[in-house]
C-alpha cells in the first residue's frame, strides 16, 4: 500500500512518544504543519485501511497477567480445523501457521498462571495433541517501534 | 473479577490528592487495550469512560511508562498491510552460559523486531533463543539473517528458520477480564 508523505511522517515520528497532554493530536498537528482535525482524520483512515491496528500503548505483557508462546504439530490435512479450534480457545491472541513440524504457533494469555494452565489443559484435551509450552524467561529487545524502509516497499 | 492488580498501582505525588481508585485504573487498563479514542481530547474521553479524572489518566499512563509496564505509546503498525509479508521466527540453540550475551547482541540488530529467551523442551525442542525478522520478501529476510550471522559470528550455533505461512489470528493481548 502506498502512503503519502504526511502519513509516512506520522508513522516515522509517532510509533513512540505520542504526546501525553490534553490535546495530543493538536501537538502532533503543529509538528507536522497540518490541522488537528486532519491528524485525527489521517489516523482514522490509517486504522480503517489496517495500516495501524490502533493508536495507544504497547504493554509489557510479562508484567500483566500470564502468557506464553505455544505450538502444536497438527496433521497437515487438519491444519485449518485445528487452527480454528485454537482460535476459539479463551485467551488466544495470535495464531500463525509456520513452516515446521510444529506448524501452528499461538500466544495464550490469562489473568493468572493457574487460569493459563487450566486453559492449556482444556485445549490440549480438545485438540488431542500435545502442546509445546514456551514461556518467555528473559526479553532482550527494547521496543522502539519499527523503522519502515519506505523505499524498499513494493 | 478482582482488582488484585498490584502492577497497576499508581502512587500519588507527595502532599496531593488521594490515590486514584483501583477499579478506575483497571477500567483504564482495559480501555487502553483497544487504543486511544481518536477524539480531540482522548485522555478526557478515557477518563469519562473509566471514572477517573483526566489528570489521573495522564499520570497513570506516565507512571506505567516509567515502570516499564507500557513499552511505548504511539501508532501500532500492521507490517503486513504495508508490504512486510515475510515474517521469520528464527530459533537458536545457544549454550546457557552465553545466551544472555548473544540475545542482547541479536536484539541490537535493526532487522530484529523481538528477541526472547525460552526454555528448551528436550527432546522435541532444543532451541532456547527466539528472534523475529519482518521483511519485504523471503529472500530479503534470509539475506538479512545471513548478515546477522556474519556480523555477530553466530555460525557455530544451530538454528532453524520458521517462516509464517498464514496468520489465523493477530491482535493485541487482552489480559484483564475480556475473555
Amino acid at each position: 500500500m502506498r502512503l503519502d508523505s504526511t502519513d509516512r511522517q506520522l508513522i516515522n515520528l509517532y510509533q513512540r512518544n505520542l504526546p501525553l497532554c490534553e490535546r495530543p493530536f493538536l501537538e502532533m498537528a503543529r509538528t507536522l504543519g497540518i490541522s488537528e482535525a486532519e491528524v485525527i482524520r489521517r489516523l482514522q483512515s490509517l486504522q480503517s485501511r489496517q495500516v495501524i491496528t490502533r493508536v495507544g500503548p504497547v504493554f509489557e505483557h510479562s508484567r500483566a497477567g500470564a502468557s506464553l508462546l505455544a505450538a502444536v504439530a497438527a496433521p497437515e490435512a487438519q491444519m485449518d480445523l485445528v487452527a480454528a479450534r485454537i482460535n476459539r480457545a479463551p485467551g488466544v491472541n495470535h495464531n500463525y501457521a509456520r513452516e515446521h513440524t510444529y506448524n501452528l504457533w499461538f500466544v495464550m494469555t490469562a489473568p493468572d498462571e493457574d487460569t493459563l494452565q487450566a486453559r492449556l489443559r482444556q485445549l490440549e484435551h480438545q485438540l488431542q495433541l500435545p502442546i509445546l509450552q514456551l514461556p518467555m524467561t528473559e526479553g532482550y529487545h527494547i521496543d522502539l517501534g519499527f523503522e519502515i524502509d519506505w523505499e524498499a516497499l513494493p | 473479577m478482582n482488582p488484585t492488580t498490584e502492577y497497576l498501582a499508581v502512587r500519588p505525588e507527595a502532599g496531593e490528592a488521594p490515590p486514584p481508585s483501583p477499579w478506575g485504573l483497571l477500567r483504564l487498563r482495559q480501555q487502553l487495550e483497544t487504543g486511544l479514542p481518536l477524539t480531540p481530547r482522548p485522555y478526557e474521553t478515557l477518563a469519562e469512560r473509566s471514572g477517573l479524572s483526566q489528570g489521573e489518566v495522564i499520570d497513570a499512563i506516565r507512571q506505567w511508562q516509567a515502570q516499564g509496564l507500557i513499552k511505548r505509546l504511539g501508532l501500532v503498525v500492521k507490517h503486513r498491510t504495508l508490504g512486510y509479508t515475510a515474517n521469520a521466527m528464527v530459533v537458536w540453540d545457544i549454550p546457557d552460559t552465553q545466551v544472555r550475551e548473544v540475545g542482547r547482541a541479536i536484539a541490537g540488530s535493526p532487522v530484529v523486531t523481538l528477541c526472547y529467551r525460552r526454555p528448551r523442551r528436550l527432546p522435541d525442542w532444543p532451541y532456547n533463543l527466539f528472534c523475529m525478522i519482518h521483511g519485504i520478501s523471503r529472500d530479503r529476510v534470509l539475506a538479512q539473517l545471513e548478515n546477522l550471522i556474519r556480523e555477530q559470528q553466530l555460525e557455530c550455533f544451530p538454528h532453524s528458520v520458521l517462516f509464517s505461512r498464514k496468520a489465523y489470528k493477530q491482535r493485541g493481548g487482552c489480559y484483564v477480564g475480556h475473555d
